[in-house]
């Protein structure tokens, strides 16, 4: 099996950065570190909770461009993709994500962490359909 | 309605700086990257599996050790997620979400970092995750 170049200790650090975030969040606030159930709360009623979720976004943001721009990291090499497609995989992510309860920060961080049966379900799943999709747009359609 | 109170906000703030500050260093706001973790059938990058790895390090046992903490700092309790039943919902929601991001690379966390590149596909994707939430929430939210 040939391997693409990649850096594992950017992966790792990287990773340790994220767990960080998430246990900053729960251990502080008592709040799961999910994107998708913090932009969804937001959709769904405005609460006093809306507050820190604006402030977790706000920071999201940022914290990604100072690292772009100051570690010279390109952000999102890929992005550019036929806008139907992005369009469609965009409402896949989204009405998915909230059916589900959990994205890959929801489920894949903090569920597994908690040993969620439910997160461990949804990450399996969604590692599966993601991985099938991608082979037959690779390898069966080759688009 | 519960107080606005400036902890909580400093510290929402910042576990979103590391999240996305840990989002770009690792190199998951490229969907390139994560498509070839994806593509278990050509030139595989195990990047991914690291970036979970590293993550759930520190989460794991940080998760595992709460019930000793009683209570968070700055709330009054944990907002934990209780149920513990395999249903439709969950499976189709993640099975969904799955053909989304191998479609194009992107999911919810790099998705919004990308939206700092102002470019066309970013908010492209960004303005229908947003619409398909809102979807599920109208039409199957109970």
């Amino acid at each position: 099996m040939q391997l693409a170049e990649f850096s594992w200790t950017a992966g790792l650090g990287g990773g340790l950065l994220i767990g960080a975030a998430a246990a900053l969040l729960i251990v502080a606030n008592g709040s799961i570190a999910g994107i998708s159930g913090i932009v969804g709360g937001l959709l769904k009623r405005w609460d006093g909770s809306a507050a820190w979720r604006l402030a977790f976004l706000a920071g999201l943001l940022l914290g990604g461009v100072a690292a772009a721009s100051w570690g010279g990291f390109p952000l999102g090499p890929g992005l550019d993709r036929p806008l139907p497609l992005l369009a469609v995989a965009g409402l896949l992510v989204g009405f998915g994500t909230r059916l589900g309860s959990g994205c890959t920060s929801g489920h894949g961080v903090c569920g597994l962490a908690r040993l969620s049966p439910r997160s461990l379900v949804a990450t399996l799943t969604f590692m599966g359909t993601a991985a099938l999709t991608v082979f037959i747009m690779r390898h069966v359609l080759e688009a | 309605m519960e107080p606005v109170r400036i902890p909580t906000l400093c510290c929402a703030l910042a576990s979103g700086l590391l999240f996305g500050v840990g989002l770009v260093i690792s190199g998951m706001v490229s969907p390139e990257r994560v498509l070839g973790f994806l593509d278990v059938a050509g030139r595989w990058d195990p990047t991914l599996a690291f970036v979970m790895g590293g993550a759930l390090l520190v989460t794991l046992p940080v998760f595992q050790s709460l019930p000793r903490l009683g209570r968070p700092l700055f709330a009054e309790r944990f907002a934990l997620p209780t149920r513990k039943d395999i249903d439709w919902q969950l499976v189709t929601g993640a099975a969904l979400f799955g053909i989304g991001w191998g479609l194009v690379g992107l999911c919810p966390g790099p998705a919004l970092v990308a939206l700092t590149t102002l470019s066309t596909p970013a908010f492209v994707f960004v303005g229908s995750l947003l619409a398909g939430m809102l979807i599920q929430q109208i039409t199957l939210e109970k």
